[in-house]
């Protein structure tokens, strides 16, 4: 390493790998369901997707975790999004790729991705 | 990228409880669920609530997990890190309240904290300096040598307040502007770091070095920039192997990285960092006897004049601070010092980490802003005395300082203060104590330290504290007067005021504290023979009550010196004759007593 520049380049490549270890409660929490039922239809390549998507665009104040069965097994895999004064998003029946869609619409564009919403699928 | 990170501690007191144990599992057990592409098992440095070892933390849901075993590691993993379930059971009970979990930054333990030398401790991997370069490592470094000049380095520490956090509390950029500016000729100077941490209950550098040992490395880096030197010395003890290791392997990847050697960052400085152990010495952490010992000499203090300032490591101009003061460096370097400045009190800035110990429930290592009261360290952060027991005083500065009674429970804690109550901040050590310590017996205690350590160079010291030790011997066996009290205050001050070094002039400082607050304490022992804490075992005397005594005999099966036989006389409504000891026979070891399920036998 010969220049300072370097340094802040290899800081800035680092920074997402320990960004996950900050307990800031005030940001984005982006939680997915877990448990065996969705483990079983899918939610680990959609967890992976999403923890992988946040850190590569390195979008800031954002949380991938997961949580537990919440009781609706059938729309599973389910990610759910917690923005802080806002009301709570759920999105069903995800795949990677509508995880990055996610991603890119609701959470750095901050939209939300109605059509993929339990609301949406339950009227259907 | 993986996405989630299993923290466990790799502190001493963890690794003492098991931690390689732990990591070893996780990772047994994160390949055998096919996680291992996802899942990071980081081992890092002291969280600091080392009575609840070992810690696993796991992240980004931040659950705590205390007392953690081996066999707890399969459930952890199955349940928590591949179905989202955190095992409850495991958490730190603090975290969990009425079924909710709530931030490990929201508990008692760690709410008032407020962590500067610390801020890495448990939160990066200390073997690996990208982690640390990821939190803004050497970015301090790199602000001092392209945009600032030695004399702005400086004044910036001089601005931000920051004292010796060894204990004396010397001005810190003080010390720097010395070591620039009074020998301006100078072919050669150095900096050195004081991590011989020797008062007994005291562990702040151990965990700083264990847990972030790149902060220590940069600082002195930065410290070289300012005094014009390009060599620095670690002085570490050869007990902490942990803290060696890791140091080993950070100058390692900082020498490969160009962050240590020739040229770095292209701007001309060189500096390089050797280390150097003790041998576990107590005077080698006086500055003058440690620079002998890495020179390779006997660990003597020499006299100052001439401070090391001018005349040190190889008689040539040196800085030397102790590894809590250097931790704190780079912060004010990015932060500025009015950010440092405006943590504290007055004249004691910032924070100070403490090593909390002795009879306190959270045992451990706490940071808190200078100006914390003592109630605030010892009841809401330590979270208080176990079984309900009465605190009576608190001890700080190890052997150099003295005991705070209660009545000082409420003084907030910083250099000035606790001089004036005839203490002292000392390195960080804070042994607390309920009504069943003897302050006599505690004062003897630390004496028999310092006669062991005194390394012998000058008299007062050598032979005062000896002598100081026989009478403290005497009194706590009940042979001494009035009068031998008196003589040992006088003999106090006179050690004080001629020993040659720091070990000698504070050694009373125990003794002397003890006496100001717990005179009565010392007459009890004098006058009525009696330690009223139930401590010296010469002033005491256990019997047993015969009509409470059913006579089954499980005391004299436990007595080791066969004290303890039957007597003739029967109490009304006792089937069998009741026992007694015989005092001459007693060697008041107490086995006895904690037997008695009929709570016969006392002691006074």
């Amino acid at each position: 390493m010969k220049s300072l520049e370097e340094l802040k380049a290899l800081r800035d490549k680092m920074q997402g790998s320990v960004t996950l270890r900050n307990e800031s409660e005030a940001g984005t929490r982006v939680v997915v369901g877990m448990a065996t039922c969705g483990i079983a239809s899918g939610a680990r390549p959609v967890l992976t997707t999403l923890s992988n998507a946040v850190a590569e665009k390195k979008i800031e104040d954002v949380a991938v975790t997961q949580t537990g069965c919440i009781g609706l097994c059938q729309y599973e895999p389910i990610v759910e999004v917690f923005q802080p004064g806002k009301e709570k998003v759920t999105y069903v029946k995800m795949t990677p790729e509508k995880a990055l869609e996610v991603v890119d619409k609701h959470l750095i564009g901050g939209n939300v991705i109605t059509e993929y919403t339990i609301g949406a699928i339950m009227k259907n | 990228m993986y996405r989630s990170h299993v923290l466990v501690c790799g502190g001493t007191g963890c690794t003492s409880s098991g931690s390689q144990q732990i990591i070893e599992a996780f990772e047994k057990e994160i390949k055998a669920n096919d996680l291992e592409n996802e899942v990071a098992v980081v081992r890092t440095g002291c969280h600091g609530l080392c009575a609840l070892g070992p810690i696993v933390l796991v992240y980004p849901e931040g659950s705590f997990y205390s007392m953690v075993k081996a066999e707890d590691v399969p459930e952890i993993v199955s349940e928590h890190l591949l179905k989202g379930r955190v095992v409850t059971r495991l958490l730190y009970d603090e975290t969990v309240q009425e079924a909710d979990v709530i931030p490990l930054a929201e508990t008692g333990f760690y709410k008032k904290q407020k962590r500067v030398a610390l801020r890495n401790c448990g939160v990066i991997n200390p073997e690996n300096i990208d982690e640390y370069i990821a939190v803004d490592g050497y970015q301090a470094l790199g602000k001092v040598l392209t945009e600032m000049t030695p004399e702005q380095v400086i004044d910036t520490i001089l601005a931000s307040g920051l004292r010796g956090r060894g204990g004396a509390g010397f001005p810190t950029g003080q010390k720097w502007k010395l070591a620039r500016t009074l020998v301006p000729d100078a072919d050669q100077k150095y900096v050195c770091c004081n991590a011989d941490e020797g008062d007994p209950g005291a562990f702040m550098d151990r965990s700083v070095l264990e847990g972030d040992p790149h902060v220590v490395l940069e600082a002195m880096a930065i410290a070289g920039y300012a005094i014009g030197a390009n060599q620095g010395y670690i002085y570490v003890r050869a007990e902490y192997p942990i803290a060696i290791e890791r140091l080993r392997i950070a100058i390692g990847q900082a020498r490969e990285y160009g962050l240590l050697g020739k040229d770095i960052f292209g701007t001309g400085f060189d500096f390089d960092i050797d280390l150097r152990f003790g041998a576990g010495a107590f005077v080698c952490g006086e500055e003058t006897a440690l620079m002998t010992s890495i020179e390779g000499n006997r660990g003597e203090p020499r006299p100052r004049p001439p401070f090391p300032a001018v005349k040190g490591l190889f008689a040539k101009p040196t800085v030397l601070n102790n590894v809590e003061t250097y931790a704190n460096v780079p912060r004010i370097i990015l932060n500025g010092p009015e950010w440092f400045a405006a943590m504290g009190t007055e004249k004691s800035k910032g924070t100070k980490v403490f090593a909390l110990g002795g009879k306190i429930k959270n045992t451990g290592l706490v940071e808190v802003p200078m100006g914390t009261t003592l109630r605030e360290v010892v009841e809401d952060i330590g979270g208080g005395i176990p079984n309900g027991k009465k605190f009576k005083a608190a001890q700080t500065g190890g052997p150099s300082g003295g005991c705070i009674p209660a009545e000082h429970f409420d003084v907030p804690i910083d250099y000035d203060n606790l001089i004036a109550i005839g203490s002292m901040m000392g390195s960080g050590g804070l042994i607390v104590m309920d009504e069943d310590n003897c302050m006599v017996d505690i004062a003897k205690f630390f004496l028999e330290f310092t006669v062991d350590e005194s390394c012998g160079k000058c008299t007062p010291c050598r032979i005062g504290t000896k002598r100081m030790y026989e009478m403290l011997d005497s009194i706590t066996k009940g042979k001494a007067t009035l009068e031998d009290l008196d003589k040992l205050e006088e003999l106090c001050y006179y050690i004080k005021a001629n020993s040659l070094c720091g070990l000698g002039q504070t050694a009373p400082n125990p003794v002397l504290s003890t006496l100001r607050y717990f005179r009565d304490e010392y007459v009890a022992h004098v006058v009525d023979k009696k330690c009223p804490a139930g401590v010296c075992k010469d002033l005491l005397s256990f019997t047993i009550d015969k009509e409470k005594c059913i006579g089954c005999g499980m005391c004299a099966r436990q007595c080791p010196a066969s004290a303890i036989s039957k007597t003739d006389y029967t109490a009304p409504g006792k089937k069998l004759p009741a026992m007694a000891i015989d005092p001459a026979k007693c060697v008041k070891c107490g086995a006895c007593m904690s037997t008695c399920k009929f709570g016969a036998i006392s002691k006074q």
